[in-house]
């Protein structure tokens, strides 16, 4: 066990003693929680809308006015028609809305930049809204869940999924595989030492920089974004250690198939980071992509660890709705960590 | 006078942070002179040989080398001197031919000057049909000899040797030498940085570095008489005792 | 700067690229993956949305209500439960995106004059597809409604509103997405890989035989940027002719908008791929350096989320985040055919971003430590 012990402090004090990457891999993120949290949004508001009209009326005055007290609308006057075009072109509004008569009938276009077409469709809906004098509508919107439609903790999830994967999967490897550059590794496998307990000595300490951010995250998430704290953090925890076990073992498998370094770094790049990034409907949702690429999702593990993170955390709802995630990351943590070390094995 | 002079260092100093690497060292070398310049692992050689070369600051301290100022001149150093380090200084994905025309174009050869002295590089080293070859797939004996012609090509006034010699056998290790000695009797001066206490015999003097400082410094044959020892390594024992650092 | 040098040391990079195993296939990969796949993946357009009805009322207006939102080409009707609580469950299991409620005795009411209230939860968790959804169930109910009461001889009066979409007129996300995503092709390829061939330089020993060499420290900084800026521009062609064959869409402004925008922003990436190189010691330090940049850049820059989304603070610190002006050259000229001088002010910003970036690359690369 001493042995164990002298390695993994060892490993510890190299990763300490690099205190620009170890500040990175702490603040990073915590930086992206609060970015995704505070300032990513999809919302629409503040559509900088201007009006062409051909004849001032009171209903046109009323509307126009309606316009300039709405707070998802910022008004920007009045302008000529040919004007349109170019005001779009370059950005200097969203949405135009003609007014016209037809004899004595009003009859409204709206002219909006198509190009983000969520944000066109939300604005037409918002302008028609206002046309039309829906706000007698007997319709009623709420939102569950999220009230103020902030989406300030539905990242969380997503950045979990890519953080563990970053440090436990990248690190771990791209360590282990420039020890093999450097040549220290092999001459740990000529002593006495056990292979396991190389192994093990490696995986330790990176375990524990992953529980210390998954700590730092947790408490960020449950303060200053405010998600709602209950027992159901208990099974938050254990799924995560679930799964930075098994992106461990990824880091590892890697390490006994690559020889050096930047090969270490493209391969779990191409094969974990943007994979993550894009199918694991971190950003993305899943059923909006085609059937073949959402089989595929399927291999990769942050999805059903963010599927299983958005039910815990977001949903608040018990562990018997994340059975089907839980089961497929406990076979695929047992797999890879099979493949791992019996790689492991027969190379040394 | 200063013609003869192809080195000169006056209290040449280098701190990283509390630690002084090298502690106010001062020699002269001559021209066409072999610069023997020994220690032990961290004694404080290859921070001395970088400063030299135009690699690293010194601290404080000033010095000349092929009658440039090291502080201020660096880059017109560079071009009159030659340098190779343990590490490889080769591109090990290009091939040999490839090295030899990279770093002689660097200094400033001609491509036909490039032509006639690879072709007797080859020539001399016996590698006529390695041109070829990628510098990761030949031997490191040859790699080595190949890194020090890579290095004198340009026939630069004083080559820089960093523990050339390192993990070879004792039958390439002799080549090398004769391929200093040639290199000295066309006019380079030539120093060399090394742990191995016979090659220290090869040289003409030799300064032996403990502790970031020199400790001796003259011809081995008057270092011997000295210290009243019969082999360069018994010398190295005695002016080594009490030494910190290192191995 | 001595252009023999230069030569020299441009084939020497192009050599090494050549027979690395893994950079020639990733500049092959890279710009198929990105501008194949991504554009099938970032897909952010809101359809079926997920209906779950609590009809209260069971009418005949209750029942035409679920048949047209369901028929509408947005919505699909997932359930139809009779309690709130059997409906919430459908969106936990994550089987409905929005519920709607028709109170009890909803078309009777309507009929005696009074206006009681259909009532629109929508899911918060995605919040555009909640918001988005909720807005399609309301217009679609109003559809109904309006038609319902009209057939009863009530007055309600039919929309007069027509929409035109410029720019984007199928409404194609894709359309939307494809021209920024030309930024990652370029932020890889011009910032990443320099940034790891300059470190794995550091790493191998070879730099320090460079630096003692009489190369100048632009020489050697070109030599190691220019194969990349080539191989940008090359990828960013690539990508606009894949943009053009499988998804036919081609800029409607002026191709040498886009090239310059390129040419700018590979030198913005590529200057700090090499502040970045000079600032570390090992390629795991340049990784984490290099991440944390991607990841701001491609958040804030707009490629994901509109900046216009974000709260006043963050639309601030965009303006920090070079891939901004990069990305919004790209939608506008490719879709708005906008040119130069409507975009004069993002293609100035870029270029001063190119020239302090290059700058301090320069100066931070040191010979001598």
């Amino acid at each position: 066990m001493s042995i164990l012990t002298s390695m993994i402090k060892k490993e510890t004090l190299h990763l300490l003693r690099d205190f620009r990457t170890m500040t990175v891999v702490l603040i990073m993120p915590l930086v992206l929680l609060l970015l995704f949290g505070f300032a990513i949004s999809t919302e629409v508001n503040d559509v900088k809308v201007v009006a062409v009209v051909d004849r001032h009326t009171d209903d046109t005055r009323q509307i126009l006015e309606k316009l300039r007290v709405n707070p998802y609308f910022t008004f920007k006057g009045i302008i000529h028609f040919d004007e349109v075009e170019p005001m779009l072109r370059t950005g200097k509004t969203d949405a135009a809305v003609v007014f016209r008569y037809d004899g004595d009938r009003l009859r409204h276009q709206i002219i909006v930049d198509a190009s983000n077409t969520n944000t066109a469709r939300l604005s037409t809906a918002y302008i028609e809204n206002v046309l039309n004098g829906h706000s007698d509508m007997p319709i009623i919107t709420n939102t569950l869940y999220n009230p103020q439609l902030k989406s300030a903790y539905n990242f969380v999830p997503g950045i979990m999924g890519m953080i563990f994967i970053l440090i436990c999967a990248m690190m771990t490897s791209v360590s282990i595989v420039s020890e093999k550059e450097t040549g220290t590794m092999d001459l740990l496998l000529v002593s006495p030492v056990r292979p396991r307990t190389i192994v093990f000595g490696k995986l330790i300490p990176y375990f524990f920089l992953s529980c210390i951010i998954l700590t730092l995250i947790l408490l960020l998430s449950y303060s200053v974004l405010g998600l709602p704290f209950s027992a159901s953090v208990l099974n938050v925890i254990w799924v995560t250690i679930l799964y930075i076990v098994l992106a461990l073992s990824l880091g590892l498998l890697i390490s006994t198939l690559v020889t050096n370094q930047v090969t270490a770094l493209l391969v779990s790049g191409v094969l974990f980071m943007l994979p993550v990034l894009m199918l694991s409907g971190m950003i993305f949702p899943i059923n909006n992509m085609p059937v073949a690429l959402q089989w595929f999702s399927c291999i990769i593990p942050a999805r059903w660890y963010i599927s299983a993170m958005r039910t815990l955390m977001i949903q608040q709802l018990p562990v018997s709705y994340i059975m089907t995630e839980t089961t497929v990351l406990t076979a695929m943590t047992v797999t890879v960590m099979i493949l791992a070390i019996k790689n492991f094995n027969t190379k040394h | 006078m200063k013609n003869d002079i192809a080195i000169s260092v006056r209290g040449l100093t280098k701190r990283f942070g509390g630690f002084t690497a090298v502690d106010d060292i001062s020699f002269e070398v001559d021209r066409g002179e072999i610069f023997g310049f020994l220690g032990a692992n961290g004694a404080g050689k290859t921070t001395a040989m970088r400063m030299l070369c135009g690699l690293s600051y010194p601290t404080s301290g000033s010095g000349t080398v092929a009658g440039y100022d090291i502080t201020r001149q660096a880059e017109e150093i560079k071009r009159h001197i030659g340098y190779m380090s343990q590490k490889f200084s080769l591109y090990e994905e290009l091939t040999v031919s490839e090295n030899l025309t990279l770093f002689a174009t660097i200094y400033g050869m001609t491509d036909r000057a490039i032509k006639e002295k690879s072709a007797e590089v080859f020539r001399m080293l016996e590698m006529e049909n390695m041109s070829g070859t990628l510098v990761k797939d030949i031997p490191v004996g040859w790699k080595q000899k190949l890194a020090f012609s890579a290095a004198t090509m340009h026939s630069p006034d004083v080559v820089f040797l960093d523990e050339p010699t390192g993990g070879v056998d004792p039958l390439t290790r002799r080549k090398f030498w004769e391929m200093i000695y040639r290199a000295s009797s066309e006019g380079m001066t030539v120093f060399v940085t090394t742990h191995y206490l016979d090659e220290a015999e090869y040289c003409n003097r030799i300064s032996i570095m403990v502790d970031g400082r020199i400790k001796a410094l003259d011809s081995p044959q008057k270092l011997k008489e000295e210290y009243g020892a019969a082999t360069m390594d018994e010398v190295f024992r005695i002016v080594a005792k009490g030494a910190k650092r290192g191995d | 700067m001595n252009l023999r040098t230069l030569k020299i040391l441009l084939k020497k990079e192009i050599l090494l690229m050549k027979r690395n195993p893994f950079i020639p296939r990733i500049i092959v990969a890279m710009p198929l993956m990105v501008m194949l796949i991504l554009p099938l993946v970032a897909n952010m357009d809101v359809k079926n949305v997920g209906i779950a009805v609590v009809d209260n009322d069971r009418s005949e207006l209750s029942r035409r209500i679920i048949a047209d939102m369901d028929a509408s080409e947005f919505l699909s009707v997932n359930g139809c439960e009779f309690t709130y609580k059997y409906a919430l469950d459908l969106i936990e299991k994550g089987d409905a995106d929005a519920i709607v409620v028709i109170p009890a005795d909803y078309s009777k009411k309507i009929i005696l004059g009074s206006m009681p209230k259909i009532e629109i939860d929508a899911n918060g968790v995605n919040a555009t597809k909640g918001m988005l959804g909720a807005q399609y169930a309301a217009q679609s109910v109003s559809l109904t409604l309006t038609e319902w009461m009209n057939g009863q001889g009530k007055d309600m009066p039919v929309s007069a509103t027509s929409v035109m979409n410029y720019f984007n007129p199928t409404l194609d996300f894709r359309n939307y997405m494809i021209p920024a995503l030309m930024v990652v092709l370029i932020i890889i390829i011009c910032g990443f890989l320099p940034t790891l061939n300059l470190v794995s330089e550091k790493e191998t020993g070879t730099i320090e035989a460079m630096n003692v060499t009489p190369v100048g420290r632009m020489t050697f900084v070109l030599s190691k940027l220019i194969p990349y800026w080539v191989v940008g521009l090359i990828v960013v062609t690539v990508g606009m002719i894949i943009g053009r064959l499988v998804y036919g869409l081609a800029p409607a402004g002026n191709i040498a908008c886009v090239y310059l925008a390129a040419i700018l922003f590979s030198f913005v990436m590529s200057g700090l791929g090499v502040t970045i190189a000079n600032k570390s010691a090992t390629i795991l330090q340049s990784i984490f350096m290099t991440f944390a940049f991607i990841m701001i850049f491609q958040l804030m820059g707009g490629l994901f989320t509109p900046i216009a989304s974000m709260p006043e603070w963050a639309q601030y610190f965009t303006y920090f985040v070079p891939p901004r002006y990069f990305i919004e050259i790209m939608r506008s000229v490719y879709l708005k055919g906008a040119t130069i001088s409507d975009l004069w002010q993002q293609y100035t910003v870029l270029s001063c971003f190119a020239v302090i970036l290059c700058a301090i690359a320069a100066v931070t690369y040191k010979k001598r430590s």
